[in-house]
């Protein structure tokens, strides 16, 4: 199965981050994402730019409206994220809590949807679809 | 601590369970690292294993009551060291190495005190242990799920249908063998290294292959046993940088599992290669794959027969469709492929490469000169791909009384079923 983990920042722990030694975050980071794809668990990740470079497009209004970053009301932004293949959500948690991260940050881990999620819309045409084109419990 | 126990009123059951899973995650991320410590400071494989359960078992019972340590890894490093300590003790063989060992705990995080790249050298030589020549493959097989993939007896049991009660007799034999051979904890010389390297790769082959295609039960696939074999794989490419078909061999199963998704349609039968829809193949994985295989090629030494594999699955992957695949290259990929690698299967594959870029007709030749041989008698393979090319020739009685002859020898009821309906069609 797989997870996703999406890593969550406070603007000011984004901010107390400005002043730390940048190498030694990379190395931080680094050794973590070595160990995890030592393990033969990390499969996919990214980190994002700064949220100022970023923009919204909100459908609460018809067309859209979009706007540029970093979005006014939110208290936590998104920093990046890494998809790991695993046995188990207990697998997920503890790779989870060995991020090399501090006070202000959160990881939320959601699984990655299969098959499974969809039994009681298994009538629905594009659902069938979508069973033939992964097959029952295939990895992808 | 990490997490309290239990909830206070919250099933007794319910909290042994969640335990039962923390442990087993943490054993999952930290079986080879525990039992190669273990072994690097006992010498002995065996014993250092049974140490590690034991711990395991310890875990069970105390994080119920006191929670989840900070670092399970350590904790469980720790514990089955100290039980090597106690069973020295009751030996009375306290010599240098319990003296190392004693030191050892004294100090803090001893796990932390060694340099990852020297426990990286003994978990590669755990697996190496666990891929020894003097065991079976099936013994292979299960200790290297068991140790380097940190797998319950159970889970191997359920993964390959067989009962919990043989693969513990599978393990439990594999050790006595290992110390009967008192086989080394020492990654092979430079004079074996080829050949040791390619056991391990071919053991973690036979899990992918047995998941691909299943030999046996009513299911095409088993995809979670490939995924295991990938997940092994990767630890094996991480920990051997340098070896271009240990890369290989990761792109190899990458690619050949992008396409599971299309290879079994909603009702369970299988869709073969020519009538799968490409829409379905996952396209991060092909890149996955893709990548790996760059990564092999840029060491420079050559391919290798699973970077020939891997390359000949790449061409099928690109390919827009079966007719736009480039079966010219393919076909030289499986002669350079035969050449280093002989092997009837090899050939059969060959045969349908050249039908493709040829013609039946050339390709039908190939398969009656492996035929005459006498290589692959009993198998389903040579008469189910003989079946196809003579129908493509338009000889539908022989193909229809070689289509059921395949029907008869396969041993996988869903592979039955599509060999059936072909010789209906034929």
């Amino acid at each position: 199965m797989k997870y996703m983990l999406i890593m969550r920042t406070t603007a000011e722990a984004v901010e107390a981050s400005a002043s730390m030694d940048f190498e030694e975050i990379i190395n931080a980071m680094g050794a973590y994402n070595e160990s995890m794809i030592k393990a033969g668990v990390l499969i996919g990740g990214d980190g994002l730019t700064d949220a100022k470079e970023g923009f919204v497009v909100d459908f609460n209004s018809q067309p859209p409206v979009v706007t540029d970053g970093p979005y006014g009301e939110v208290h936590e932004l998104f920093n990046g994220f890494w998809i790991l293949e695993v046995s188990s959500r207990e697998e997920a948690a503890e790779w989870a809590s060995r991020a090399p991260l501090g006070p202000g940050s959160k990881l939320e881990v959601r699984r990655i949807t299969d098959q499974s999620d969809f039994e009681d819309f298994a009538d629905n045409e594009y659902i069938k679809k979508e069973k033939e084109w992964r097959g029952e419990g295939a990895i992808g | 601590m990490r997490a309290p126990s239990a909830d206070a009123g919250s099933d007794a059951h319910a909290g042994a369970d969640r335990i039962r899973r923390t442990v087993d995650a943490v054993w999952r991320i930290e079986s080879a690292r525990i039992v190669a410590t273990l072994t690097k400071s006992t010498g002995d494989f065996s014993w250092a294993e049974d140490l590690t359960q034991e711990a395991v078992a310890d875990a069970l019972v105390q994080w119920a009551r006191d929670g989840v340590p900070q670092n399970p890894g350590a904790w469980l490093t720790a514990v089955a060291k100290r039980k090597a300590i106690d069973g020295w003790r009751r030996r009375e063989r306290l010599d240098d190495r319990y003296r190392a060992l004693a030191h050892d705990l004294t100090e803090a995080a001893a796990t932390d005190a060694r340099s990852p790249d020297l426990l990286d050298d003994d978990v590669l030589r755990l697996v190496f242990t666990a891929c020894h020549p003097v065991l079976s493959r099936e013994a292979q097989i299960a200790l290297t799920l068991r140790v380097v993939g940190g797998l319950s007896t159970e889970e191997i049991a359920r993964l390959f249908l067989v009962p919990v009660a043989t693969v513990q007799q599978r393990i439990v034999r594999a050790k006595k063998t290992l110390a009967a051979a008192k086989a080394p904890f020492e990654t092979p010389d430079p004079s074996e290294w080829a050949a040791r390297l390619g056991s391990v790769l071919g053991v973690v082959y036979l899990i992918f292959t047995e998941g691909y295609a299943a030999t046996s039960g009513d299911r095409w696939m088993r995809p979670e046993l490939a995924q295991e074999a990938l997940r092994l794989g990767r630890v094996v490419a991480g920990l051997l940088p340098r070896e271009a078909e240990a890369q290989a061999l990761v792109a190899l199963m990458e690619l050949q599992a992008s396409r599971f998704g299309a290879r079994t349609a909603s009702d369970g039968s299988p869709v073969l290669l020519a009538d799968q829809d490409r829409a379905r193949w996952d396209r991060a994985q092909i890149g996955r794959g893709v990548a790996a295989l760059a990564r092999a090629d840029e060491l420079g030494r050559g391919r290798g027969p699973f970077a020939l594999q891997a390359a000949i699955a790449e061409c099928h992957a690109v390919a827009p469709s079966v007719e736009e695949t480039d079966w010219e290259r393919i076909v030289v990929l499986y002669e350079a492929l035969g050449r280093i690698a002989p092997n009837p299967v090899v050939e059969l594959n060959r045969a349908v490469a050249v039908s493709m870029a040829v013609g039946p007709a050339s390709g039908l030749r190939i398969v009656d000169e492996l035929s005459a041989s006498g290589a692959l008698r009993g198998s389903h393979l040579v008469p189910s791909v003989r079946g196809e090319l003579l129908a493509r020739l338009g000889r539908s009685d022989e193909a229809r009384a070689e289509l059921l002859a395949a029907a008869q020898l396969t041993a996988n009821a869903r592979e039955r079923d599509v060999l059936l309906a072909k010789a209906a069609r034929a």
